[in-house]
């Protein structure tokens, strides 16, 4: 099947974005990196009858670090959040989620803001903001406001965002504590398919080796990306060991509510929630005590 | 009918001023329009990699790119490797001496996936080869000879 028509814009200014936004809205759908969205249009499960190609938009290139934040522009490349050292430095998980999205030539089109955008519940990206303490930046005539990640994943590929807004970019706060770990790990059918399940875990250790921060977020096993705050609850300020790691992977599982399909039945995503929370924290602790050394 | 878009793109070193309808893949744009048919329209969904082309060095998926976003790109298909007198680009060479393709059907993308490796890293390791490859499915070789032509095309150079 082809796409069905709609009208190409290709504004050169944000402001002439979201105009064209504001004038359009839900008729109209922002073009960033396709690798998404076109599919859809290319199937038709998607018939926008405006597109808003934002890739000649120079200034939502950019990934900057300003103010104990990483932000990243809208057409940023994922490619260029994998190698950036800014995220790489900055928001270690953020990396290490990208790096694991889809295969090489996707990801040199694909954007992280995208990605994020789309609220694809199985995709790595909106998980890792959700780890990482993120928000995205939306923009629209009306104003610029700032949606946590927390707040932004409302259902399956559907957003806090309003119609005529355009997200602009991530805003990702850079952990000053000295001894914080992460990890990003998960588990798919083929490498560079969307995870069964996939686990991003954020943790401070205090001077003790307790837990002083902990963001455990999974995708994969729910209608959208979710914390697992059972789990954060029950490792704060306790010394984490085998014993707790395996309690906080229990607590994850029964936070996920997992659709079965024909990549994994919900038993064994509830079961991977488990695993990979475990495996997770544990490479995420080993990180924050090497940082201390 | 919504608005044509005009377009000045370079394709394999030709200019090319066109009105293209804003819903005309890149891929169509070249198979259709140019009668390049190198680029294969395998899945369309962006999932096999067989329509994989050069924008802008870049190796991307022509089956999720719209010819109306091209407006000063360059693009280079299969159809620019060979020389005009059919000599063979080192990497087509390779993968014919190691048996890189059965029915050839991935081929096209194979090698600009490959030659986009090549640019970056020109004595690529298998695991190179893998990862960068990783996108493009293949349902004859079982793989092993692909990723052995490419290194071989590396090593060559």
């Amino acid at each position: 099947m082809k796409p069905a028509p709609f009208a190409y814009l290709a504004p050169r200014s944000v402001d002439e974005a979201l105009a064209h936004l504001a004038e359009h809205g839900s008729e109209a759908r922002p073009l960033a990196g396709g690798q998404s969205l076109v599919r859809l249009m290319n199937t038709r499960l998607a018939t926008p009858s405006v597109l808003i190609d934002i890739n000649r938009i120079d200034e939502l290139a950019a990934i900057s670090r300003e103010n104990g934040t990483v932000r990243i522009g809208a057409v940023a490349r994922q490619r260029a959040c994998e190698t950036s050292s800014h995220v790489r430095d900055g928001v270690p998980v953020f990396a290490e989620a990208v790096g694991q999205v889809a295969h090489p030539s996707v990801r040199r089109r694909g954007t992280a803001v995208g990605s994020v955008a789309f609220a694809d519940p199985s995709a790595e990206l909106p998980t890792a903001l959700l780890a990482a303490d993120g928000e995205v930046v939306a923009a629209s005539t009306r104003g610029e406001r700032s949606i946590a990640a927390d707040d932004f994943f409302t259902g399956p590929f559907t957003s806090a965002l309003a119609p005529d807004e355009l997200a602009v970019a991530l805003r990702i706060p850079v952990s000053a504590a000295a001894r914080t770990g992460s990890a990003f790990v998960e588990e798919s059918r083929r490498h560079g398919e969307l995870p069964m399940c996939g686990v991003a875990a954020v943790i401070t250790l205090d001077d003790d080796g307790a837990v002083a921060q902990v963001r455990i977020a999974l995708c994969g096993v729910h209608r959208r990306p979710i914390r697992a705050r059972d789990a954060e609850a029950a490792l704060l300020s306790e010394h984490p060991d085998d014993e707790l790691l395996q309690a906080a992977g229990a607590l994850a599982a029964s936070a996920a509510d997992p659709v079965g399909d024909c990549h994994g039945s919900a038993a064994f995503r509830r079961h991977l929630a488990a695993v990979l929370t475990r495996r997770a924290l544990a490479t995420a602790i080993s990180r924050a005590e090497e940082r201390n050394a | 009918m919504p608005d044509k878009v005009r377009v000045a793109v370079t394709v394999n070193g030709t200019a090319h001023d066109v009105l293209v309808e804003p819903r005309t893949l890149l891929l169509d744009f070249l198979r259709d329009e140019l009668a390049l048919t190198g680029a294969h329209a395998g899945c369309e969904q962006g999932a096999c990699g067989a329509c994989t082309v050069l924008v802008d060095g870049e190796p991307t998926r022509s089956c999720l790119m719209f010819a109306a976003q091209l407006d000063g790109a360059e693009v280079t298909t299969v159809e620019s490797l060979a020389n005009p007198d059919g000599t063979l680009h080192p990497v087509q060479r390779a993968f014919t001496e190691n048996h890189g393709l059965q029915c050839g059907f991935c081929t096209p993308g194979m090698l600009m996936a490959a030659c986009a490796l090549l640019q970056h890293t020109p004595h690529p390791e298998p695991s190179d080869v893998r990862e960068a490859l990783s996108g493009n499915l293949c349902r004859c070789t079982g793989y092993q000879n692909i990723v052995r032509s490419v290194v071989a095309a590396g090593a060559e150079s």
